[in-house]
């Protein structure tokens, strides 16, 4: 298990123990965390499942694949730390990971 | 006595509108009750990464088992809706239970549609529409060898796409003249038939099944209504869907393929809605009405008939929007198609990346983006905004797409 916490966007914390190879966004849905919609199930179709990850921990989290960068482009509220969750694979060395959700995923 | 919901199909919609209610603060009991063995899960995996093997059982899973009785949600399922009685507001389950509610929920989805021919009961014909089909499936195309798929659909060309991976010599049987026929354009067919014949499928169109034919049960090889014989150890019919609404309409609840509401889901019995791939629902960005198959049309609906139910604002109705993937190809639809009278490509559809736009008297009205994120987001805002885009507009691919967006959405 991988602690990941998860920030809403008025601040609300909420500590989550993540299993290493589902997604981060995986792991929001099941512990049904609010602002993750993931509505395509992590095809990445849908871009509905944008998070902000930790600076620190963004080089663990994986590169972004054209796919993802192109679909974020359009996404609101867009960051330098903006990816979409369902993109994340959680493993050993995301422990203690901190994403914060926008205030929209539209 | 405490206030009741029972929805009545256990799928994405279903599934959906139970969380739903509870997020938006419902305290009356929830039944959710499924046919199926598995709580709500996610169907496009199936013809696609879950038929590869690629995820497991549980992560199709909507929610866990666990999140339901969390959430004070009896879920129900292998059980059956036998009989609906709207005057003492009772459903009758399978098992002998009678539930009582306040707001009813269909929420009965749809079923493969069955090959009329002979033969279609042999051992090794299978349809693919729920986990046990795929449970079957899989290890049939494991160890088979030859696979024929009736019906040049989505789910079929998917399936064909995983089969290949599995090294299976693939056929696909298509009556129309060109596959994807009844839910795209010509330029759209070509690219799919292009890329199945370059992995190895054969794709024949203006083909008709006439029956199939099997040694001790099982099927063993087609023929075409022009005689010719096609030799398969498996079968894949993905011939469409129907929608579940028998139960409805023995109901009293009034039905025109599919149950018909209005845009808060409910049906002509006000206490009675109906949500998902059954339901018959205005399309606000079209100004008609329809079906639609597909997970957007779950999630929205299940949002907006538990607004309705708790007296909530009515959630926003997005352009309807679907996805399909098959070998590295993603296609991303924004919109609908249907009755479109000018198709502009934006890009080369002899590359792996390319959009098709498609206009009604001027307006544009749905996408095709084939690998082409930027036009798929960009289609969805312009279409919900009625934006004022032009065929010129979107052929000239040495603008961006965001540039081209953020001028239409200024104008």
């Amino acid at each position: 298990m991988v602690k990941i916490t998860y920030i809403d966007h008025e601040g609300t914390s909420r500590d989550v123990d993540a299993k290493v190879g589902e997604s981060v966004m995986e792991a929001a849905i099941r512990n049904n965390i609010p602002g993750i919609d993931a509505d395509c199930g992590g095809a990445c179709a849908c871009a509905t499942c944008h998070v902000y990850v930790d600076e620190a921990f963004l080089p663990k989290t994986g590169e972004q694949e054209a796919m993802e960068q192109s679909m974020l482009d359009f996404a609101d509220g867009v960051q330098d730390n903006s990816r979409l969750s369902c993109q994340i694979q959680v493993s050993d060395e995301l422990e203690g990971l901190t994403v914060t959700t926008p205030e929209s995923q539209h | 006595m405490e206030s009741s919901v029972v929805v009545i199909g256990a799928g994405q919609a279903g599934g959906q509108a139970a969380v739903s209610l509870r997020q938006f603060g419902y305290e009356g009991q929830i039944h959710l009750v499924g046919e199926e063995a598995a709580p709500p899960y996610q169907r496009p995996p199936l013809s696609k990464d879950y038929l590869k093997g690629k995820l497991e059982r549980e992560r199709l899973f909507l929610k866990p088992r666990q999140f339901y009785e969390d959430s004070k949600i009896d879920l129900k399922t292998g059980v059956k809706v036998t009989g609906i009685d709207r005057h003492t507001r009772t459903v009758s389950l399978s098992q002998g239970e009678d539930l009582s509610y306040d707001k009813l929920i269909f929420a009965t989805g749809s079923r493969a549609r069955q090959l009329p021919t002979p033969g279609a009961d042999l051992q090794n014909v299978f349809d693919l529409r729920t986990l046990d089909d795929i449970g079957q499936l899989k290890p049939a195309m494991q160890m088979g060898n030859k696979l024929l798929i009736v019906g040049a659909g989505y789910i079929g060309l998917e399936a064909a796409a995983v089969a290949r991976e599995f090294d299976l010599e693939v056929t696909v049987l298509e009556m129309a003249d060109r596959v994807l026929a009844r839910v795209t354009s010509p330029v759209m067919s070509d690219f799919y038939q292009r890329l199945h014949e370059s992995q190895g499928v054969s794709v024949r169109t203006n083909s008709m099944l006439k029956e199939l034919v099997g040694r001790d049960g099982r099927v063993t090889y087609a023929v075409l209504s022009d005689g010719e014989k096609i030799d398969c150890d498996i079968v894949l019919v993905g011939i469409g869907i129907l929608p579940n609404e028998e139960l409805a309409a023995d109901a009293g609840i009034a039905c025109k393929s599919g149950i018909l509401v209005d845009r808060d889901c409910r049906t002509n019995d006000p206490d009675v809605y109906a949500i998902g791939d059954c339901a018959h629902r205005p399309l606000v960005h079209y100004g008609r009405d329809g079906r639609l198959e597909s997970v957007h049309n779950a999630i929205e609906q299940g949002k907006i008939a538990a607004a309705h139910i708790v007296g909530k604002d009515r959630p926003a109705e997005d352009v309807p929007w679907f996805w399909s993937d098959q070998y590295n190809i993603k296609l991303q639809i924004a919109g609908l198609s249907q009755g479109y009278d000018e198709v502009v490509v934006r890009g080369d559809p002899t590359s792996q990346s390319f959009a098709v736009f498609y206009f009604l008297a001027g307006k544009l009205i749905s996408v095709d983006a084939v690998n082409a994120p930027p036009e798929f987001l960009s289609a969805k805002r312009l279409i919900a905004a009625n934006a004022k885009i032009s065929p010129e507009n979107v052929a000239d691919v040495s603008v961006s797409m965001k540039e081209i967006m953020t001028a239409a959405l200024a104008r």
